[in-house]
């Protein structure tokens, strides 16, 4: 017993965990993509984005990537843009962990 | 009573210049100044601001929502707009109006008045507004195979101004906006989205409503004004 409090995780400096991760990349793609919340609840790791989702168009795909750095505080650059971050949901959670994790 | 009217914005050279303001002026005691975002979630934003104002007009506040020059119907040069020049018309729309308190939204934060009361909702830096501009045409040359990059676009942007989503920036309002962290208020109270609830509508494709989410900002708003 050193008498300390115990800190709370976020304060730790950890990168958030991988549900965190999960919880806040579904309610982005809801909220850029406009779909309802129980329909993106439903995403699983090899449900298509790009390609399948006529609501990502590119303009809401820029919208996506500035909500996902502002919200899981990452910075994407211009490399790691391709289609198959975009591909499935399973990628881009990925690519938000890989980030995550970096940041 | 709902009305458009027009006020007088400084303009180049001393000079000043008319714009119009959509009001509700009865000539109440409060009068609310409501600062739009630029670029895109202006035009995403407007009607739910629309729907803000009535509600509050209702609450016995006059709102005024000024076109700012280079934003919504304004024919001020988009190229010439700067930050300091935003700041100017609204501490001449603060003047103009009488106004007694003030709601901007997202970045419209950026030019708020330093003197007055207000309310800064869901505000950001200027970093990301530009940010997001230049990856949308980031985005749009690579599928037009001309693959311009962030980096050469920020530079391009920087040194001579650029016209990214169809906004026009001149280099000087681009290095101060993607200069600049959000800055502090010493008045002014801020309302996080997760406050409101719901999707923001900035982020939709389509500018929308929302009435519950004007009823909640609204709300914020009336209380603060009037529990004073």
């Amino acid at each position: 017993m050193t008498g300390e409090t115990e800190t709370p995780k976020a304060g730790r400096g950890l990168p958030p965990s991988r549900q965190a991760i999960d919880d806040k990349l579904r309610a982005i793609i809801a909220d850029v993509l406009g779909l309802d919340c129980d329909r993106v609840e439903e995403f699983d790791g090899e449900t298509g984005l790009f390609g399948h989702l006529p609501e990502l168009d590119s303009m809401a795909v820029a919208g996506l990537l500035t909500e996902m750095e502002d919200r899981l505080d990452i910075i994407i650059e211009d490399d790691d843009v391709d289609g198959e971050m975009l591909e499935t949901y399973g990628a881009l959670l990925a690519f938000a962990e890989m980030k995550a994790v970096e940041g | 009573m709902r009305a458009v009217t027009a006020w007088l914005a400084p303009d180049h050279g001393g000079k000043s210049r008319e714009e119009a303001a959509l009001v509700f002026d009865r000539g109440r005691d409060y009068r609310l100044l409501l600062i739009p975002p630029l670029f895109d979630e202006a035009n995403k934003f407007r009607r739910q601001l629309a729907e803000i104002m009535y509600r509050l007009d209702l609450s016995g506040i006059d709102c005024i929502l000024p076109d700012l020059p280079g934003t919504n119907e304004s024919l001020f040069k988009q190229d010439d707009l700067t930050l300091p020049m935003l700041r100017a018309a609204v501490e001449s729309a603060c003047e103009h109006f009488r106004v007694t308190h003030w709601f901007s939204v997202r970045n419209g934060a950026l030019f708020a008045p330093g003197h007055l009361p207000g309310w800064r909702y869901a505000p950001i830096a200027g970093k990301n507004s530009v940010r997001s501009l230049l990856r949308a045409r980031s985005l749009a040359s690579q599928e037009s195979g001309t693959f311009e990059t962030m980096t050469e676009l920020q530079d391009i942007a920087a040194n001579q101004g650029i016209t990214a989503a169809g906004w026009s920036l001149g280099s000087e309002m681009y290095t101060s906006l993607s200069s600049k962290p959000l800055p502090g208020h010493d008045f002014a109270i801020d309302i996080d989205h997760e406050t409101v609830g719901g999707t923001p509508l900035w982020l939709r494709a389509e500018p929308d409503e929302d009435p519950e989410q004007a009823d909640a900002l609204a709300a914020v708003l009336a209380i603060g004004i009037l529990g004073q």
